[in-house]
C-alpha cells in the first residue's frame, strides 16, 4: 500500500524535475555567482532566471526579488529590517494573532528591544476585523504585517482591502505579507495589495529545502540582518545557493503553469474527503472557514471525544500522514495558538487534525484516508468502552 | 611531545581478596572506552598511567571520567630526575604570563628513596622557585586555589595540577547482570545509571504501544541508551510492544486496575527475557509516593507478579535529586522532549492508588497471562546500541 502524504502544509514532497535540476546543477554548474569567469556566469544566470520565474508570480520586477533561506528569514528580514531601518519614525507594528512562529516570536524580540506589537484578534473563521485594524493604526505605526493563507486553518485574508485601508490612513506605514502558505497557489498579485514586502519559500511549493525569497517593493530601505560582501544587493550577503535557488525557480514556473487546474482540483478533494467522512458516519467539525472559502490545500477537522493524537498515529500505522491541529503531549498540553485564537473550546482544540493536499494526491486516497479515519474511531471508541456513535 | 593521564580509583582499591578481580574489570572498562584513541593503559600501584598522543589528551580525560569505578584524572607532565629540571617544570606548569595573584602550594611525594632530596625539602625548594617567578602569588596549605602535585617516581619525576574528578563507583560488571525497565522519563535512566554505578551491567527494556504511542519516542529511547553507553561502552536494548495487552487489559479488566495490571505483565515479560538473557535482577526507575502506581501497596501488587529481585536505586531520593542528577549525567535534556508515551488513551481517570493485592490478583484470572507474555516476547525487537 502506498503512503498517502496529506501534511502539505509542513513541507511537500520535491517535483522530479526539481530534484533533477538541483542536482544537476551541483554537479556540473557548481560555479558562485560573484566569480567573473565563465563558470560564474553561468551560475548567475540560474539566479536571474529563478529572479524571473518568482517576479512572474508576483507580477513584479526581477530586481525586487531578494532570495532567503527559506520563509523564515524572509519574514525575519522583512520584520526586523524594517523595524531597525525606521525606528526613528515610530515604534509601533501590527500583526495578528495567528501568525506563524517566525513572525509572532520576531514581534517579541522587538518588544522586548522597546517596539510596542498590536496583536490583532480574528474571528471564529481566522479573519481580522478591519475596522480593529483602522483603530490599531496610529502615526508611530511603521509596519502592518498580515499572514495571507493561514497554514493551521487556510483563512485567506483581505490583503487586499487590509492594503487599500493601510495607505489612505497611513501611507508611511510599510506593509508585509506572509505569503509562504499562499505563494503559486492562489493569485499574489502584491503591487494591487498596495503590499511592500511578502515572503515566500521553496520547499511549499515542491521546492527544495532551504531557498526562499522576500519581495522588497523598489524605493522600500531594508536593514540588512547580516554584514557581508553585496549578494542581493547588499540586503542579503552570503554566497547564493544556486543549486536551491534554480530549483525553487522551477517548481515556481510549474506551479504557475497549473494554479487554477489545481486549486480547483484540491477543492475538490476537500469536498470528496468532507462527503466520504459523513457518508461514513463520522461526527466531525471543520475549524475555520467553509472548505470552499478557505485555501485551496488546508483542511482542518475536529473529531469531537477523539484524541487528535492518537487518531495520527493510527493513521500514520497505515501510511497516511497528517498533523495535529494542536500538539498535545501528557506532560505539556501545548494547544494551538491559532486554535485558541479562533476560540475553539477544549474538547474540538484536542480532537484537531490538520489534512493538507498537493496536486500528488488524489480522489481514491481520500477514500481510503476516510475510511481509516472511520475504522480508528471505532477501534478508540471501542477500545474507551463506549459503543461508536454514542 | 605525548600525552600523560593518571586515574586514580579509590574504593576498589580497599576490596581485600577482590581486588585483582576489580581492577581487572576496571582495566578492561578502561581500554574498551579509549578504544579507537591508541593510548595505552600501564597500572602503577593502585592507579593506571594512561599514554597518548597529545592531541588527543583532552579525548582520553573526558572518556575516562565517565567510567565507574575512576575516582580522579589528572593529566600529567614528567620531568628528568634532576632538581634543577624539576623546578624548572614545577614554574612552567603555574604559567608563563602574569598571574593575577592567588594561593598556591606544592605536595611533594617521594616514593623513589634514591631521590636525595626529600618531600619537605622539595615542597620548599619548589614552592619558593614558583614564588620568585610570581611574586604576586601566595603559599597557602590550608586552602590554596590551586595545588601542584609532584611525585618521583623510580625512573622519572611526575608532576600535575588539575583534577578532573571521576564518576566513583565500581566497574561496570563487577557486581553482576541486571535488566533496566527504562521508560524515557525522567527517573528511569537516572536509576539505570546509579545501577550502574554499582557496577551492574544492563541491557534495557522498553515497553511501547505503537501505533499508539509514536515513533519519535522511540529514538527517544534509543538516544537515552546511547547516554547511558556513555558510561559501559554497550547496552543492549529490547523494545517491546505491549498495545495488545492494553487492549485485552481494557477490555477484560476493571479499569482503576489498568496501570496495575499492565506493570505486572511488564514485570512478567522483563523476567522471562531476564532468564533468557542470564540476567540476575530488575532495575526500576521507582521511587515512593510519586504517582498513583508508586504507592507501598501498588508496588507490593506489582512486585508479587514477579520473583526476581528489584532494584529500585531512586527510592530513597527526592524529585528534586533525581532531576539534578539527571542533568549530571546528561539524560534530563532527553527526557524532557516532549514525544514520549503520550498515549493517556488507555489511562483510567481514576486509577486505584492503594489496590489489595486479591482484587489484583482475581481481575488478572481474566487474561491469559502466559500467552499474552509469550506474544509480546516474539515480536520484541533488540538492538545493541554503543557508545
Ligand atoms: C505561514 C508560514 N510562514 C512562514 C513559514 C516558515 O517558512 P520556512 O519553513 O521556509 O522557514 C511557514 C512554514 O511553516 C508558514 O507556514
Amino acid at each position: 500500500m502506498a503512503e498517502i502524504y496529506l501534511d502539505n502544509s509542513a513541507t511537500t514532497r520535491p517535483f522530479e524535475e526539481v530534484i533533477e535540476l538541483q542536482s544537476r546543477i551541483q554537479r556540473e554548474n557548481y560555479g558562485n555567482p560573484s566569480s567573473i569567469h565563465a563558470r560564474g556566469v553561468a551560475a548567475e544566470k540560474l539566479l536571474d532566471e529563478a529572479r524571473r520565474s518568482i517576479a512572474q508570480l508576483l507580477q513584479c520586477r526581477e530586481e525586487e526579488i531578494c532570495f532567503t533561506s527559506g520563509g523564515t528569514e524572509a519574514n525575519n528580514l522583512a520584520l526586523k529590517g524594517a523595524a531597525y531601518r525606521w525606528r526613528r519614525r515610530g515604534n509601533h507594528i501590527i500583526t495578528t494573532q495567528i501568525e506563524h512562529p517566525s513572525v509572532l516570536n520576531c514581534c517579541r524580540r522587538l518588544e522586548e528591544e522597546g517596539f510596542t506589537v498590536t496583536y490583532l484578534p480574528v474571528d471564529e473563521q481566522g479573519y481580522v476585523d478591519l475596522e480593529q485594524l483602522e483603530r490599531a493604526l496610529r502615526k508611530e505605526t511603521i509596519l502592518v504585517s498580515i499572514i495571507h493563507v493561514n497554514n493551521e486553518i487556510g483563512t485567506i485574508q483581505p490583503v487586499e482591502k487590509i492594503g487599500a485601508l493601510i495607505k489612505s490612513r497611513h501611507p508611511r506605514a510599510l506593509y508585509h505579507v506572509d505569503g509562504v502558505q499562499s505563494f503559486a497557489k492562489i493569485p499574489t498579485p502584491v503591487q494591487r495589495w498596495q503590499a511592500d514586502l511578502y515572503s515566500c519559500s521553496a520547499h511549499k511549493i515542491h521546492g527544495p529545502k532551504g531557498a526562499g525569497a522576500l519581495w522588497v517593493r523598489k524605493g522600500v530601505s531594508l536593514q540588512p540582518l547580516f554584514q557581508g560582501g553585496d549578494q542581493e544587493q547588499g540586503l542579503r550577503p552570503g554566497t547564493e545557493n544556486t543549486p536551491a535557488i534554480a530549483a525553487f525557480g522551477l517548481a515556481a514556473r510549474l506551479c504557475a503553469a497549473q494554479m487554477a487546474e489545481n486549486a480547483a482540483r484540491l477543492y475538490h478533494l476537500k469536498e470528496k474527503l468532507c462527503r466520504e467522512l459523513e457518508e461514513a458516519g463520522v461526527e466531525f467539525y471543520i475549524n475555520g472557514p467553509p472548505p470552499a472559502e478557505a485555501a485551496p490545500h488546508v483542511l482542518n477537522l475536529s473529531f469531537p471525544g477523539i484524541k487528535a493524537e492518537v487518531l495520527l498515529r493510527l493513521l500514520e500505522a497505515r501510511e497516511i500522514y497528517v498533523s495535529p491541529g494542536s500538539a498535545c503531549h501528557s506532560r505539556r498540553p501545548d494547544p494551538s495558538h491559532v486554535l485558541t485564537a479562533i476560540g475553539l473550546e477544549e474538547a474540538r482544540l484536542s480532537g484537531a487534525l490538520r489534512f493538507s493536499f498537493s496536486s500528488f494526491n488524489d480522489e481514491e486516497e481520500m477514500e481510503r484516508v476516510a475510511e481509516a479515519i472511520a475504522a480508528g474511531i471505532r477501534e478508540l471508541k471501542a477500545l474507551a468502552g463506549r459503543r461508536p456513535g454514542q | 611531545m605525548a600525552a600523560l593521564v593518571l586515574l586514580r580509583y579509590g574504593e576498589i582499591a580497599l576490596k581485600g581478596k577482590n581486588r585483582r578481580f576489580f581492577e581487572q574489570a576496571l582495566l578492561e572498562n578502561v581500554k574498551t572506552a579509549l578504544k579507537g584513541l591508541g593510548a595505552r593503559v600501564v597500572r602503577l600501584h593502585g592507579r593506571f598511567l594512561i599514554y597518548g598522543e597529545e592531541a588527543e589528551e583532552d579525548a582520553i580525560i573526558r572518556r575516562l571520567s565517565r567510567v565507574f569505578g575512576v575516582v580522579s584524572l589528572s593529566s600529567v607532565k614528567t620531568a628528568p630526575l634532576e632538581l634543577e629540571a624539576i623546578k624548572e617544570k614545577a614554574v612552567e606548569m603555574v604559567g608563563s604570563g602574569p598571574l593575577p595573584g592567588g594561593s598556591f602550594k606544592v605536595e611533594a611525594r617521594r616514593p623513589n628513596k634514591s631521590f636525595p632530596v626529600t618531600s619537605p625539602e622539595l615542597n620548599r625548594i619548589l614552592g619558593g622557585a614558583i614564588l620568585a617567578r610570581h611574586p604576586g602569588l601566595k603559599v597557602d596549605v590550608e586552602n590554596p586555589s590551586f595545588c601542584l602535585f609532584v611525585e618521583i617516581g623510580a625512573k622519572e619525576s611526575y608532576l600535575y595540577r588539575d583534577q578532573v574528578p571521576g564518576p566513583g563507583g565500581l566497574p561496570v560488571g563487577a557486581s553482576g547482570q541486571a535488566l533496566l525497565l527504562l521508560s524515557g522519563g525522567i527517573d528511569s535512566p537516572v536509576a539505570g545509571w546509579m545501577a550502574m554505578k554499582r557496577g551492574l551491567r544492563l541491557e534495557a527494556v522498553h515497553y511501547h504501544s505503537y501505533p499508539f504511542t509514536g515513533l519519535r519516542s522511540r529514538e527517544k529511547v534509543i538516544d537515552l541508551c546511547r547516554l547511558l553507553a556513555q558510561y559501559c561502552g554497550r547496552l543492549e536494548l529490547h523494545l517491546v510492544n505491549v498495545a495488545g495487552i492494553q487492549k485485552e487489559i481494557q477490555a477484560h479488566c476493571p479499569a482503576d486496575l489498568g496501570i496495575i495490571l499492565l506493570r505486572r505483565m511488564m514485570m512478567r515479560i522483563a523476567e522471562a527475557l531476564s532468564r533468557q538473557r542470564g540476567l540476575q535482577a530488575l532495575v526500576t526507575g521507582e521511587s515512593l509516593g510519586q504517582v498513583a502506581s508508586q504507592t507501598l501497596e501498588s508496588m507490593i501488587a506489582i512486585e508479587n507478579a514477579t520473583s526476581m529481585l528489584i532494584l529500585r536505586p531512586l527510592l530513597g531520593m527526592d524529585k528534586q535529586e533525581i532531576v539534578a542528577l539527571a542533568r549530571k549525567t546528561g539524560s534530563y535534556e532527553i527526557s524532557i522532549r516532549p514525544y514520549e508515551d503520550c498515549c493517556t488513551l488507555f489511562l483510567p481517570r481514576h486509577p486505584a492508588t492503594r489496590p489489595r493485592l486479591e482484587r489484583v490478583i482475581q481481575a488478572e484470572e481474566a487474561l491469559d497471562t502466559r500467552s499474552l507474555t509469550e506474544s509480546a516476547l516474539e515480536s520484541m525487537e533488540s538492538m545493541a546500541i554503543e557508545d
